[in-house]
C-alpha cells in the first residue's frame, strides 16, 4: 500500500535528504585519510540509503525515483548535496545534517503516522552518524593549527545551508521550525568545545534560500545525479 | 653466539618444526625463524594492499550503480575490503612491522599488491565479473590459508573467506541478471567476462616451475597447493558456472579431458604478466597514485586525530577528569 499525496510527497523529501547524502559520502569510497573511516563513511552511507530505500517504496517504486526524476523534482535540502570537500567540509556537513536529522526523527518517532516506525528504528542509526560527526569536530577543532583553520572554514562555508533545514516539508508531521533552537543549542555546544566559533553571517544562501524542498538546487547537484542516473536512463526498461 | 645460545636455537627450531609438521599454529609470541617471519610480512602486507587498493575499481562505479538495490550491494562490498585490510594489517602487525611503515612501502612501490587491480573497470558488469571471477580466484587461493600455520593470519583468513564467498555470489547473480537481461545487458556481460578471464587465471602467479616462494612456504605450511593445481581447481569451477549463466568463456581450446578427468585450457600470456607485474599494466600508475595521494590528503587529519589524542590524555592526567575517550591514537598510523 502506497501513501499518497502530501504523506507521500513528505516521504519522498525525506528520502531524497538520504539518498543525496548517501551519495555524496559514498564519493569517499577509496579517498578517506585512514581506513577507520573508509569503514566508518561507508557505514554511515548504508544506513542513509536503507532509509532513502525505505521511505521510497512508501510512496512508490525505489528506482523510477531515485533514477527517473529530474533535478526539479528532487525536494532534498541544498545542504546534503553540497560536495564533498576536504574531510572538514565533510564533517561539517554531518555534524548540520545529523543533529538536524536526529532531532526531526525524534519528533517523528512520537508523532502519528506511517513514518513513526521508520523514524523509531532510523534514529539509532543517525545518533551513532551524529557521534562520529561530533567526535571528529572535536578531534579537528582541537587537533592542530591547520586542522583547526580547516575545521572552522568548513563550519563557516556551509552555514548558509542551515537555515533551509527548518522550513517546513510538505505533508509532514512536524514542526520543523521549533527544531530550530534545540539544534542551534546542540550545535553550538559541541562547536564551543571544538575552540570554534559559530558564525554571525547569514544561515540562507541567498536568492535559493529554502529552494531544496521546492525542488530549487544547487548546480553541483545536476552534475551528481546525472552521473548517478546515466546508465539506467541509459537501458530503459531493464532490470538489474 | 655462545654455545649455549647455539643450542637455545637448535631446541626452539626443533620445537617449531614440530608444532608446524604437527599442523599447530605459531603464536607471535613463538619463537619463529627469521625467514619464516619476513616471508609471513611480505604476504599478509601484499594481501592487505590488494584489499585496499582493490576498492578502487569497483569503487569507481558506487556513483553510478544502476539501482539502488545494486548500490547498496556494491557499497557494502568495497567496506568489507577495507575491514579485511584493518585485518590483514592487524594480523602483520603481530609480527612486529606496524601499518604506517607497510603503507609506505605500498606507497615508494617497495611492496607489492595483486596485479589483477592494475586492470580497468570500464562497464557495470565488470563489477560483476570482478565478484566472479577475481573474487572466485582469491576464494580458490585463500581458503587453504584458513589452514595456515601462523595463527592470527589463519584466523583472519577464516573470516575474510566467508565475506568472500558472499561477493562471489553476488557478483555471480550480478552477471546472471546481465546475461538474462536485454541483448545489450548480455553484450555487457560477456565483454566483461572476455576481458577478465585471462587476468584472473594470472592471479595464481606464474607456473609452478617458474614460481621463487613455493617449496619453502609449503615446507612451513603457509602454502598448501601449487599455483598449477589451484589454478586447474578454479578452472574446473568455473567452467559449469559459466555454461548456468550463459556465457562463454574466451579460451578456444578449453575443453574436457576424459583421461584427466579436468579441463585442458589454452596458453596463458606470460608475457603480459610480467609487463603488469613490471608497472606497465593499464592502471598501474592510477592505482598508485590515488592511494598516495589519498594518503597525503588524509595526513592532517591523521595529525590532528594524534594531536587531540595526546592533548586529551594530558588533560586527563593532570586533572583527572573523565571525558570521551576515542581511542584516536590507533588512527594515527
Amino acid at each position: 500500500m502506497f501513501l499518497t499525496g502530501r504523506a507521500a510527497d513528505a516521504a519522498v523529501a525525506l528520502g531524497d535528504d538520504a539518498l543525496v547524502l548517501s551519495h555524496r559520502l559514498g564519493e569517499w569510497a577509496g579517498h578517506a585519510p585512514m581506513l577507520e573511516e573508509e569503514v566508518a563513511l561507508a557505514n554511515i552511507a548504508l544506513d542513509l540509503l536503507g532509509q532513502a530505500r525505505f521511505l521510497y517504496s512508501l510512496a512508490g517504486d525505489e528506482d523510477e525515483l531515485a533514477y527517473l526524476r529530474e533535478e526539479r523534482a528532487f525536494r532534498n535540502a541544498q545542504l546534503v548535496e553540497r560536495p564533498n570537500g576536504d574531510f572538514a567540509s565533510t564533517i561539517a556537513r554531518q555534524l548540520y545534517f545529523s543533529s538536524y536529522q536526529e532531532l526531526l526523527y525524534t519528533e517523528l518517532a512520537s508523532a502519528e503516522g506511517e513514518l513513526a516506525p521508520l523514524a523509531a528504528k532510523a534514529v539509532k542509526e543517525v545518533a551513532y552518524h551524529r557521534d562520529h560527526a561530533v567526535q571528529w569536530t572535536l578531534r579537528l577543532g582541537d587537533g592542530t593549527a591547520e586542522s583547526s583553520r580547516r575545521m572552522q572554514a568548513a563550519l563557516t562555508d556551509l552555514w548558509r545551508y542551515t537555515g533551509e533545514l527548518f522550513d517546513p516539508v510538505e505533508g509532514l508531521p512536524v514542526d520543523t521550525a521549533a527544531l530550530r533552537e534545540p539544534w542551534l543549542a546542540s550545535v553550538s555546544a559541541v562547536v564551543r568545545q571544538a575552540t570554534l566559533t559559530l558564525p554571525d553571517g547569514p544561515d540562507r544562501s541567498g536568492w535559493t534560500a529554502g529552494g531544496g524542498r521546492h525542488g530549487i538546487h544547487t548546480e553541483a547537484f545536476g552534475r551528481m545525479i546525472a552521473e548517478m542516473q546515466h546508465l539506467h536512463r541509459a537501458h530503459p526498461g531493464a532490470t538489474w | 653466539m655462545t654455545t649455549a645460545q647455539a643450542t637455545d636455537t637448535v631446541d626452539q627450531q626443533a620445537d617449531f618444526d614440530a608444532v608446524v609438521s604437527a599442523e599447530g599454529r605459531i603464536e607471535p609470541r613463538d619463537w619463529m625463524p627469521d625467514a619464516y617471519r619476513a616471508t609471513l610480512v611480505r604476504q599478509i602486507a601484499q594481501h592487505a594492499h590488494s584489499e585496499i587498493i582493490g576498492m578502487q575499481p569497483e569503487a569507481n562505479w558506487i556513483t553510478r550503480a544502476p539501482s539502488l538495490r545494486r548500490k547498496a550491494i556494491l557499497m557494502a562490498k568495497v567496506q568489507d575490503e577495507a575491514g579485511h585490510g584493518l585485518y590483514l594489517y592487524g594480523a602483520a602487525e603481530t609480527l612486529d612491522v606496524d601499518r604506517g611503515e607497510l603503507l609506505d612501502k605500498l606507497h615508494a612501490g617497495r611492496q607489492r599488491y595483486s596485479s589483477i587491480f592494475n586492470y580497468p573497470t570500464l562497464t557495470w558488469a565488470d563489477v560483476g565479473a570482478i565478484g566472479w571471477l577475481v573474487d572466485g580466484a582469491a576464494i580458490t587461493n585463500q581458503v587453504p590459508l584458513c589452514r595456515c600455520s601462523y595463527g592470527p593470519y589463519a584466523r583472519a583468513m577464516v573470516r575474510i573467506c566467508k565475506e568472500e564467498s558472499f561477493h562471489q555470489r553476488q557478483g555471480y547473480e550480478l552477471l546472471h541478471a546481465l546475461s538474462h537481461g536485454t541483448p545489450a545487458q548480455h553484450a555487457m556481460a560477456q565483454d566483461a567476462v572476455d576481458r577478465w578471464w585471462w587476468p584472473s587465471l594470472m592471479m595464481f602467479g606464474p607456473p609452478d616451475d617458474e614460481s621463487s616462494h613455493s617449496e619453502q612456504s609449503m615446507a612451513w605450511r603457509i602454502k598448501r597447493h601449487s599455483n598449477d593445481e589451484l589454478r586447474q581447481r578454479f578452472v574446473d569451477i568455473c567452467v559449469p558456472q559459466a555454461e548456468s549463466l550463459g556465457l562463454a568463456l574466451p579460451d578456444p581450446d578449453l575443453r574436457w579431458n576424459e583421461e584427466r578427468g579436468t579441463h585442458d585450457f589454452g596458453e596463458i600470456d606470460w608475457s603480459e604478466f610480467q609487463q603488469v607485474l613490471r608497472g606497465n599494466g593499464p592502471c598501474n600508475e592510477q592505482r598508485l597514485d590515488q592511494r598516495r595521494t589519498a594518503h597525503e590528503n588524509g595526513a592532517w587529519v591523521r595529525e590532528a586525530a594524534a594531536a587531540h589524542a595526546a592533548k586529551h590524555s594530558a588533560r586527563t592526567s593532570d586533572d583527572a577528569v573523565s571525558g570521551t575517550a576515542t581511542g584516536e591514537g590507533a588512527m594515527a598510523g
